[in-house]
């Protein structure tokens, strides 16, 4: 797949007047959001602005009170989490979630259990060459890894899942900024070389935007700005929110 | 942690262990003194009646000197032993736990499976005949309808991580079913049997749905208002099951040939004398079978995708979801399977009591399965023995105790409970994540690595 920045934009997720709401609080106030495919598309946001919600949304959990949202024309508003994970779409969520009493090798196979073990042998061997460090620890348990090595793991675990979107959600939380280097790395070699489509939420702006074709901004439930990474990086709006200090 | 400064110095050791004697000596000798004065009013003098209705104190300076040795002694051991070997074993590397779990799973399983199977034999020659019914039937069937028991809420507990505090009420769904198709379709015991199971597994089911959002405390208190609601049916519907007064239910058979005296019955057929103690020995090989075949689908349940499945669940339901899991599903397999063994269990008790009342399905029994779970560790199937053995067989050793109560004044078995509770502070205070406590990969490259309860989370079996 040639992709990257594609001319005739392909829309793989589109997310339309979305709102959500825990109990009588409103989450998101009506979002609106495209991911096109082949695309790296990154939310950014403060605290709090609903960046998570949103990511949550589009797996189900919670659910849109209003609005839709669609995933390859499919209206997948009100389908059932599961089912969501079977048309194509992998999550690493929020806190990396890994399954700490299991080894990295049993973590790896949960990941597989979407697309079917038949994959298994061929995606171990694709992720252990993304992920070297992960090749040397596969009999370890998972909740003995260092934090980083976790973060690989639930990306490694997502793309076990054969994903044609691939829903981060804060991969660089709490990790040493050589370790979220690497990691971003990897996002943007997953996209180059697989063509796979990647949504990315971000509190870590500057290397979330140097990373992506196109950005969203996200403020207090609503988006606020969207544009090229290249655009918002250059916004002084943005850079005095979400950048001041934020270079490392 | 908090204890007295120690060096590491290998000089030093030699001192420090001297000081720390002397230090455990001093606060065993303080808390022999708060026993003696707690005690000395409590339990050193006791009101009596004489018979012309006088109220007289009585001294018991025995007991009390009994009971405040006791103290001494223990605050002894506590502070000298548990505490020192607390601290040695922080000393320790993360690497080594001394008992090879690795080796009390695959040698002591199969040993102990053969054990069990010549257990009545061994009973039989060593101490005759007459001693079946107490050795194979109060030891042997009733530690194993435990063991089964334990093995069944271990699939809820111990896998999927799901708390259920009313597990006896699938065990008592099981033994009314029985009873309730013998009664009204005179079923036998082999035909009810899977009856049982599936009756159970559907309010397995049953329970599940609503519960299926819940986790945790909450998950426990409607689990525990379930196993009150089945034992409170269970009693006040009387017309259906026959109240507090309880319901007959027939004896096992030898696969359609009663035990009994008569010219057709088992004893009879195969040209032996007749004896109870044969439906005893049969009973004990069904439970047997029964508890073996629980373990076993357990055991090939957890290499199965849904074993696994149960196993992320109790880690991260969120992370299930995240792999795309169908998590209702989950649950709901492992609440029916759980119930369905439970259910058996049930039908057998129903079979070898003849006899069921409301009071065998009560709230302590629940408890009682769930500390053989928690106190076995999580998740183990040989926990569950041990701890099986050493509750249930415990228990029934004070019942033989009868010497001891001129002593202490009662009757041993009523002590039964205290007994539960101080091993689980025990257990607590030496190994708070279970007698077994470690997880082998069900998949592995090279060689299965078993792996220490050190690198867990606490409370996480």
């Amino acid at each position: 797949m040639s992709a990257a920045t594609a001319t005739a934009p392909n829309p793989l997720l589109q997310i339309r007047g979305v709102k959500t709401y825990y109990g009588k609080i409103i989450a998101l106030k009506g979002v609106d959001l495209d991911v096109n495919e082949g695309e790296i598309v990154t939310l950014i946001g403060a605290n709090g602005a609903g960046k998570s919600t949103l990511m949550m949304t589009i797996f189900g959990n919670p659910r849109a009170r209003e609005g839709q949202i669609l995933y390859q024309g499919q209206d997948i508003t009100r389908t059932e989490t599961h089912d969501i994970a079977k048309l194509g779409i992998a999550q690493s969520p929020e806190g990396r979630r890994v399954f700490p009493r299991m080894t990295v090798f049993e973590n790896l196979q949960m990941g597989s259990a979407v697309p079917g073990m038949q994959y298994f042998n061929d995606d171990l061997e694709r992720i252990c060459t993304i992920f070297p460090r992960l090749k040397e620890r596969l009999q370890q348990r998972a909740g003995t890894l260092s934090g980083g090595e976790q973060q690989m793991l639930a990306i490694a675990r997502a793309l076990m899942c054969r994903p044609k979107l691939l829903l981060l959600d804060e991969p660089s939380l709490g990790l040493a900024p050589i370790i979220v280097r690497q990691i971003f790395e990897v996002i943007k070699d997953v996209n180059k070389r697989e063509g796979m489509t990647v949504f990315l939420v971000e509190q870590n702006a500057f290397h979330a935007l140097k990373l992506a074709h196109r950005a969203y901004v996200m403020v207090n439930g609503l988006i606020t700005m969207s544009g090229t990474g290249k655009e918002l990086l250059a916004d002084p709006r943005v850079q005095s929110a979400y950048l001041e200090g934020g270079r490392h | 942690m908090s204890g007295p400064v120690r060096s590491d110095a290998p000089g030093a050791s030699e001192v420090s262990e001297t000081f720390e004697f002397q230090k455990a000596l001093r606060e065993a000798f303080w808390a022999a003194l708060v026993a003696l004065g707690l005690f000395g009013l409590i339990v050193g003098l006791k009101t009596d009646q004489t018979l012309s209705n006088e109220i007289v104190l009585k001294p018991r300076p025995g007991l009390l000197a009994a009971m405040v040795g006791a103290v001494f002694i223990g605050s002894l051991l506590r502070n000298w032993v548990v505490w020192n070997r607390a601290r040695a074993a922080m000393h320790r590397t993360a690497s080594g736990s001394r008992i090879d779990m690795q080796k009390v799973e695959q040698i002591g399983l199969p040993a102990f499976i053969a054990f069990l199977s010549v257990f009545p034999v061994i009973v039989i020659f060593t101490a005759g005949w007459g001693s079946v019914p107490k050795w194979v039937d109060n030891f042997g069937i009733l530690i194993l309808i435990y063991i089964m028991l334990g093995w069944g809420l271990n699939i809820v507990v111990g896998l999927a991580g799901l708390l259920d505090l009313g597990y006896v009420a699938f065990y008592a769904i099981g033994s009314y079913t029985y009873a309730l198709l013998a009664l009204h379709f005179g079923f036998n015991f082999w035909l009810a049997l899977p009856v049982a199971g599936a009756m159970a597994a559907m309010w397995g089911i049953l329970l599940g749905f609503p519960v299926l959002r819940l986790r945790g405390d909450y998950l426990a208190i409607v689990t525990l208002a379930f196993g009150e609601i089945i034992y409170l049916v269970a009693l006040n519907w009387r017309d259906f099951t026959g109240g507090g007064a309880g319901l007959s239910a027939p004896r096992i058979d030898f696969f359609g040939i009663p035990f009994g005296a008569g010219d057709t019955d088992f004893s009879a057929r195969f040209g032996l004398e007749h004896s109870p103690a044969y439906r005893t020995i049969f009973l004990y090989y069904v439970i047997l079978v029964l508890a073996l075949t629980t373990a076993w689908v357990t055991l090939r349940l957890k290499r199965l995708p849904v074993g696994r499945a149960w196993e992320a669940l109790r880690e991260d339901e969120i992370a299930c979801r995240a792999v795309g899991m169908n998590t209702t599903n989950t649950k709901l397999t492992a609440f029916a399977i759980g119930a369905m063994f439970g259910g058996f269990a049930g039908a057998f008790f129903g079979a070898r009591q003849a006899f069921i009342t409301p009071e065998s399905f009560v709230f302590e029994q629940s408890a009682l399965i769930l500390a053989i779970v928690v106190l076995g560790g999580a998740g183990s199937l040989v926990g569950v023995v041990l701890a099986a053995i050493v509750l249930i067989g415990g228990s029934e050793i004070l019942r033989e105790l009868e010497f001891l109560k001129p002593v202490i004044g009662e009757d041993p078995s009523k002590f039964r409970m205290l007994i539960v509770g101080g091993g689980m502070v025990l257990m607590m205070l030496w190994r708070p994540r279970g007698l077994i406590a470690a997880r082998a990969p069900s998949i592995f490259l090279k060689e299965r690595k078993m792996i220490g309860s050190e690198n867990v989370k606490e409370g996480h079996g």
